[in-house]
């Protein structure tokens, strides 16, 4: 069989700084906190951190996207490492794992940081309009094809592909809305989350359509924060203090065509193959699963990853999420148990890692999902994007 | 209604974005097998030819899928509008990013046969679709 590399890595440890609509402090002062505390709950110190990885790299444009790169980290940290690397095309925001993965096998480094940094809230409370194009400046590169159309934010493309979605699936808005209200309720018992206020489906159903189908509370909350976890060689990983959390299989691929507009199935995403990669890597089957942490840019991605790890059939998205009941804490399949990134904030990803590990580790208190869940599935991003991992603690 | 975003030109989208200016939309296709490649790239992903280029097509097709904008996401910016993705009747694999004008944006439908026309924008030509009138 091939070698999986995954298999001989991970995560040993997390952090997460304060997180806030706004936050007091800068957004490198985040990444610290969020650094320092995973490594000192990974039971290491700093000299023995030796790689670092972040997606999607340091981007001084003011946005707040991604405002802190590795050479601000290590700098910052004086770490001494034998690789690092920041950069956005990759899988999805779980690029920076898969490459640490990567530099493990090839034997770069054993205790790898990897982070995710974003200083929306107060970049668009500053300089920054909510929008992906600067008026008055020609747009270069993919996103050109939709610039000239008014595409303001990732919403409306999102919206192009949720449309196609609901229209093939005929699901509910009173379905849909089971996301944005299972998370809430999760918020609700997590210190760290943004908005905490349980919404109910009227709620939901009353909040504005920002593009048809997509209401606000469909979209996740830009926050300033930062998460941080550490990725160990498996066998330095059994010498630290927790037990690992090992990444059982991932999938990376981009098997498609990578496109916002040529993607294959638009009502899919690139999800699909990105799955099956996944479960091509491991004897465990979506049934062997405890609890998922599902992307949750929009609530439509959380709504297609149900689909494309196979927890449920195509387009049976609608029936599994009736009524809430599978996917709340207590039920079947506890799906992004923290309040993700429409409730809790929007960590890129990372906070859903941040989430699994929590639980995996039992220290998740009153939102705690019962019956000593050891099996996690994650994933990451829409569109032509598509990165998922699968966690297990043993 | 707010500017648009222009794209930047470059070698193998120009004719895309100009030759509005005379009525025609632009799509690369391969001499050698005929087959549509966009956006635009003068290989052949099919046939590994090189021989591709910029050739004017009929302009008509159909909505793969729309939405309907909303939020006034800058200042001056007039909505509703449609954003929607639309399939060239020659290549169902040709999906271009639009704007569906000239109709009420609850009238647009999903599969919905439209057709091309051009708005002038500093040197360029803007494609946008609108429907098919009988």
């Amino acid at each position: 069989m091939t070698r999986l590399a995954e298999k001989d890595t991970a995560i040993t440890g997390v952090g997460m700084s304060d997180v806030a609509r706004g936050a007091a402090k800068s957004a490198l002062a985040l990444t610290v906190d969020a650094c320092v505390e995973a490594i000192a709950d990974a039971g290491l110190t700093r000299a023995e951190i030796d790689g670092i990885a972040t997606w999607p790299g340091e981007r001084a444009d003011g946005s707040g996207f991604s405002p802190v790169g590795c050479a601000a980290v290590q700098d910052a940290l004086r770490l001494e490492v034998g690789w690092y690397a920041g950069g956005g095309e990759a899988p999805g925001q779980y690029g920076a794992v898969f490459n640490a993965v990567g530099a493990i096998a090839a034997g770069l480094c054993r205790n790898v940081l990897i982070f995710r940094t974003m200083y929306e809230a107060t970049a668009r409370k500053t300089s920054y309009a909510n929008s992906l194009l600067r008026q008055g400046q020609r747009q270069a590169g993919a996103f050109a094809w939709y610039a000239p159309y008014y595409t303001y934010a990732a919403a409306l493309q999102q919206a192009l592909f949720f449309n196609l979605y609901v229209h093939k699936s005929g699901i509910t808005p009173e379905q849909v809305g089971q996301i944005a209200v299972n998370q809430r309720r999760n918020a609700a018992l997590n210190p760290k989350a943004i908005y905490k206020t349980p919404i109910t489906l009227d709620d939901y159903l009353a909040s504005p359509i920002i593009a048809t189908p997509l209401r606000l509370y469909d979209c996740d909350v830009p926050i300033d924060g930062a998460a941080a976890i550490i990725l160990s060689r498996m066998d330095v990983a059994r010498t630290l203090r927790n037990p690992p959390i090992r990444i059982e299989a991932i999938g990376s691929s981009m098997r498609y065509r990578n496109s916002w507009t040529q993607l294959d199935a638009l009502d899919t995403q690139a999800q699909p193959r990105v799955a099956e990669m996944l479960w091509s890597r491991t004897d465990l089957r979506p049934a062997d699963v405890d609890i998922a942490q599902l992307y949750d840019g929009f609530s439509f991605h959380t709504i297609n990853w149900l689909e494309n790890f196979g927890f449920c059939e195509r387009y049976g998205a609608k029936d599994f999420i009736e009524g809430g009941h599978r996917i709340a804490l207590d039920g079947d399949l506890p799906v992004n148990t923290g309040g993700g990134a429409l409730s809790a904030g929007r960590l890129h990803a990372y906070g859903a890692v941040h989430e699994a590990c929590t639980q995996l580790w039992g220290r998740a208190g009153a939102r705690q999902v019962k019956g000593d869940p050891h099996v996690c599935a994650t994933s990451t991003s829409g569109g032509p994007l598509a990165g998922a991992m699968l966690l297990v603690r043993d | 209604m707010t500017a648009r975003i222009l794209p930047a030109i470059d070698r193998d989208n120009e004719a895309f974005w100009t030759w509005g200016g005379e009525g025609r939309l632009a799509i690369h296709r391969c001499a050698d097998c005929r087959y549509y490649v966009h956006p635009p790239v003068p290989f052949c992903p099919q046939c590994e030819g090189r021989d591709v280029a910029a050739q004017a097509v009929s302009g008509r097709g159909r909505i793969v899928s729309f939405t309907v904008n909303h939020k006034a996401w800058v200042p001056g910016l007039s909505v509703p509008y449609v954003l929607a993705l639309v399939a060239l009747d020659e290549q169902e694999d040709v999906r271009i990013a639009c704007n569906i004008v000239d109709c009420a944006p609850e009238e647009v439908a999903f599969g919905m046969p439209v057709e091309v026309l051009f708005e002038p924008a500093e040197d360029l030509w803007v494609p946008l679709f609108r429907p098919v009138r009988p």
